[in-house]
């Protein structure tokens, strides 16, 4: 197995030069870009979550790590055929009707990304009708709902209602986070999970789907 | 230019010690915590139950009570919930200020009708209808709109306080000039007004929040902001506060920072 330990250290520093040259040199000595992704970037980008959820790293880090990554990926995307990369899922996020908050929504969903889902986001105010819709048609993995506001937090049992009414609470894993809302809560309203930042998130997600 | 009026924040039920006060109504600590933040220097007791989603009305009701029974102090009413804010409006011994209106539909058209049945002064976020603003013009936009709309609607100007919309700095490095230049722009655009903000959403996602938090005053302050909600017993942040007024000329005689000192408050 390859060692990308440069490529995976300079993702978590945010180097951007660096990373694009080490994704380069292992492109031209044969590397597979699966691997590359999986083993050198991927798993930068769980480290930088990891070490965010500990107090480690702070979110201006995990932003630029993040748009290292991205950069990263655009040199591999010619190596990949349509439907070729594997996604370790499809997520459908957003943030509650009445609730305007993107900031952590968008963190989760860039650390999502970043861990190799694939994310779809229905951006904020989002109706419970709409998350429903939308789950019926694209068929995710997991539906992510943000709530920064103890008043707009009742959406999240609406949603998850709406779900049910669709008859597609079944088919689907529900994850709730933000400010107010805690695992207590996800319990109350039979959520699958809470993500308490951009990091338990990720780990979350995976716990949900079965991904070591 | 008056002194900045300061909204005390620290009796909210996202504060665990606050919230077992108030499921057990231990009304003695509920006191404690006002009268230490009003002998800080506070002109309003900000009081905010917003946690308790079902229970709201009737806790703010009861903090609203229980802290007037021994503090004469005004109210700062937390919450965006037009029941809970009547409920406790009627209560209120003195003018109370409500925070906060903002121009997005359900809650402008809710909320006005509640803060024109009784004299308040009023918190007007830059919410805008659909979305945040990030520019200062944006920001500006909002306020004016805000402004326009609670002025023809009776409100005096000089009781309306214009909530810029503090963003974190870590997701976006330009969130402080953004507050900053609406700050200013919104009291010179508007003679008479109040701007408010609180410290804290500038600092997130960052270490040693507290630095960041202070230093933002400092700037907010010098950007001609009026009023702040923060905790008043933190005596650094008053420190801070007092010597930037004075600093820019907004203390005769460095009358309050003398003061201070000699009642022991600097630190």
């Amino acid at each position: 197995m390859s060692d990308f330990k440069a490529l995976s250290e300079a993702v978590i520093k945010g180097d951007t030069a660096t990373a694009l040259a080490e994704t380069q040199k292992a492109l031209d000595a044969g590397s597979n870009a699966q691997e590359l992704l999986d083993n050198g970037l991927i798993t930068a980008m769980n480290e930088v979550g990891d070490k965010f959820s500990k107090g480690l790293l702070f979110v201006p880090q995990m932003l630029r790590s993040a748009k290292v990554m991205q950069e990263c990926t655009r040199i591999l995307q010619p190596f990949f055929q349509e439907g070729d990369v594997t996604s370790k899922g499809k997520v459908l996020i957003g943030t509650v009707k009445g609730d305007l908050h993107d900031i952590g929504k968008n963190l989760v969903s860039m650390m999502l990304e970043g861990a190799g889902f694939t994310i779809i986001d229905l951006g904020v105010d989002v109706p419970p009708e709409r998350f429903a819709e939308k789950t019926s048609e694209i068929k995710p993995d997991i539906v992510a709902m943000s709530a920064l506001l103890s008043t707009t937090m009742p959406s999240m049992p609406l949603t998850i209602e709406a779900l049910q009414k669709a008859n597609l609470r079944d088919k689907v894993k529900v994850m709730i986070g933000g400010a107010p809302v805690t695992e207590k809560y996800a319990r109350e309203i039979k959520a699958d999970a809470y993500g308490s930042d951009a990091g338990a998130a990720v780990v979350k997600a995976k716990t949900l789907l079965g991904i070591v | 230019m008056g002194e900045m009026i300061i909204v005390a924040e620290k009796i909210n039920t996202s504060r665990k010690r606050i919230e077992d006060a108030v499921l057990s109504r231990d009304d003695a600590f509920i006191i404690q915590v006002a009268r230490e933040q009003a002998e800080a220097g506070a002109h309003f007791i900000d009081v905010n139950a917003g946690t308790f989603v079902e229970q709201e009305t009737d806790y703010l009701c009861w903090l609203v009570e229980t802290i007037q029974s021994e503090i004469d102090l005004p109210l700062s009413l937390d919450s965006p919930n037009p029941k809970a804010l009547s409920e406790a409006m009627k209560l209120c011994r003195r003018e109370p200020m409500v925070n906060s209106i903002s121009l997005e539909e359900d809650r402008f058209k809710s909320l006005l009708p509640v803060i024109l049945s009784h004299p308040c002064h009023v918190v007007a976020l830059c919410m805008a209808q659909t979305s945040m603003p990030t520019s200062v013009e944006e920001r500006v936009e909002v306020g004016a709109e805000l402004v326009e709309r609670l002025t023809s609607a009776g409100i005096p100007i000089e009781k309306i306080y214009v909530d810029p919309l503090i963003q974190p700095i870590s997701v976006d490095t330009n969130m402080a000039l953004a507050a900053l230049g609406a700050i200013k722009k919104i009291m010179e655009n508007f003679t008479g007004v109040n701007t408010i903000c609180g410290l804290s959403n500038i600092s997130f996602g960052l270490p040693e929040r507290r630095i960041i938090n202070h230093n933002f005053l400092t700037l907010c302050i010098y950007s001609g902001l009026s009023a702040v909600i923060l905790d008043p017993t933190d005596k650094q942040l008053m420190t801070a506060l007092l010597a930037t007024e004075m600093l820019i000329g907004r203390d005769e005689y460095c009358q309050n920072y003398i003061e201070a000192y000699q009642n022991n408050r600097l630190t």
